[in-house]
């Protein structure tokens, strides 16, 4: 029995045959309709989180399943101070498959090592969230028709931003990757992945403060959201919130063929008269991210549809 | 020079940095053992100046070492028998410590469920990075020496 607790839990190949069975789902949803039927999928959500537990939600229903779980710690036993690892014991004798999100770290982890049924790690606290960088690289994958070859421009908090972290993880893994860091000088990406990472690995890249001078070159810009919450003064915050946003007229910089990508929710960073360009991916990446949760679905319960 | 009898049959755990010594004496519980453990601080020492001791005289299978390696794997690890040092172990970073050391990330399931195992596995060996198993939060063992050459071996002297 598998989990996935961190986006390099798989292999390249491994990453390869997902993104190949994302792929043919989005192409015949008919066929995978009822790879499920009579299978529970558990949401154990001890923090809120709409866009996540509803693609998960969506996920199951799309493959026929069912679902239960709760959305908040206040309405689980864990109100009542149960632990992780007593109430995946007994999410196990309900559901088939349990998708986690919680706001401790590592949590995922502990119900993975006491579950009896296959756990994924919906995002805990500031660490990973591996079905988010799944979610970015099938986009990719599917609108570029590759993973290598692409100069892609992370634009944010870089600094406290575990999308763009996890991002550049599973990117480095595939040839002839370029990133372009923007962001200001505070929120600039940590050491331990510019020098244990990037350059332990000999990938290029540069770092700029200016998003007009990078979108030229770019072949995917990833936006990302300045987080309140990670701020403990609001003036700094305040200085740095609408220190990017992408305007119609920015767009005019970038490639044809460039995409926009966001992990969303968008605050302000992109305009939304950015919305309506063909290059403005953000929307459609939430719709992969549904199909390659059903892929994930698919793989830890091992339901291989072509079998006999 | 301070003078504590040989021992038959144990350790002898020589150039312990000065001021460990208590540290690696709870580390290894050797409190819980029936038998003989002298501590020697602040022996004088050529290569370091100053270094601490600690002699166990105890069945050689008796004692778990490998914390040691967490510890400073630098400590000469002597093995006496029949009062003779028969065999000079070279301690190596364990690849996980287990209820050792602490995670200090308040956001850490470690902080809330006090029951789970507190556990740091080896992620850089060079740089002797651990990482906590559930959060990944960064250890740096605050007592790791400089050089990373091993002072020479002393035999079982004080």
């Amino acid at each position: 029995m598998r989990h996935l607790m961190s986006p390099l839990d798989f292999s390249v190949d491994e990453l390869d045959r997902l993104l190949d069975l994302a792929d043919d789902i989005e192409k015949n949803p008919a066929k995978y309709a009822h790879t499920c039927d009579g299978k529970k999928l558990a949401t154990c959500f001890y923090e809120p989180s709409t866009r996540t537990r509803l693609s998960f939600e969506a996920a199951m229903l799309n493959l026929g399943g069912s679902v239960l779980g709760f959305s908040s710690a206040d309405s689980s036993s864990a109100a009542k101070g149960e632990s992780v690892s007593d109430t995946i014991r007994v999410i196990s004798c309900y559901a088939d498959i349990c998708a986690m999100r919680h706001p401790k770290e590592g949590a995922p982890l502990v119900a993975s090592q006491k579950s009896l049924i296959p756990v994924i790690n919906a995002g805990d606290g500031g660490h990973q969230h591996p079905t988010q960088t799944l979610t970015d690289l099938l986009t990719i994958r599917s609108l570029k028709g590759t993973l290598g070859g692409l100069t892609i421009g992370l634009c944010g908090d870089l600094k406290f931003g575990r999308t763009v972290h996890s991002l550049i993880n599973a990117l480095i893994r595939y040839p002839d990757i370029r990133f372009v860091l923007i962001s200001p000088e505070e929120l600039r990406i940590p050491s331990y992945i510019r020098e244990d990472v990037l350059t332990a690995n000999n990938v290029p890249f540069t770092e700029v403060e200016r998003l007009d001078e990078a979108m030229p070159q770019l072949d995917i810009l990833y936006m990302t959201r300045v987080q309140k919450e990670r701020f403990f003064n609001e003036e700094d915050y305040v200085r740095l919130k609408n220190y990017y946003i992408l305007t119609k007229s920015m767009m005019e910089l970038a490639k044809k063929d460039m995409l926009v990508l966001h992990p969303l929710p968008r605050v302000n960073e992109i305009s939304v008269e950015v919305d309506d360009d063909p290059r403005a991916a953000y929307f459609r990446q939430a719709q992969y991210g549904v199909y390659v949760r059903m892929a994930l679905i698919l793989t830890l319960l091992e339901i291989d549809v072509n079998e006999p | 020079m301070l003078n504590i009898s040989g021992i038959r049959e144990g350790f002898v755990l020589d150039h312990i940095q000065a001021g460990m010594s208590l540290q690696i004496y709870h580390d290894l519980k050797l409190d819980a053992l029936d038998c003989p453990v002298a501590i020697i601080k602040n022996a004088r020492s050529n290569k370091m100046g100053k270094k601490d001791i600690v002699k166990v005289e105890c069945p050689v299978d008796a004692l778990d070492l490998e914390i040691l390696g967490f510890i400073d794997h630098d400590i000469t690890v002597n093995v006496i028998k029949d009062d003779k040092i028969v065999e000079k172990r070279k301690l190596h970073l364990p690849a996980q410590v287990k209820n050792i050391i602490s995670c200090k990330n308040p956001r850490c399931i470690t902080s809330i469920e006090q029951e789970l195992d507190q556990i740091f596995l080896l992620t850089d060996e060079k740089r002797e990075i651990y990482r906590c198993k559930y959060c990944e939060e960064k250890y740096r063992n605050p007592n790791r020496r400089k050089s990373n050459t091993p002072p020479q071996a002393a035999g079982h002297q004080t």
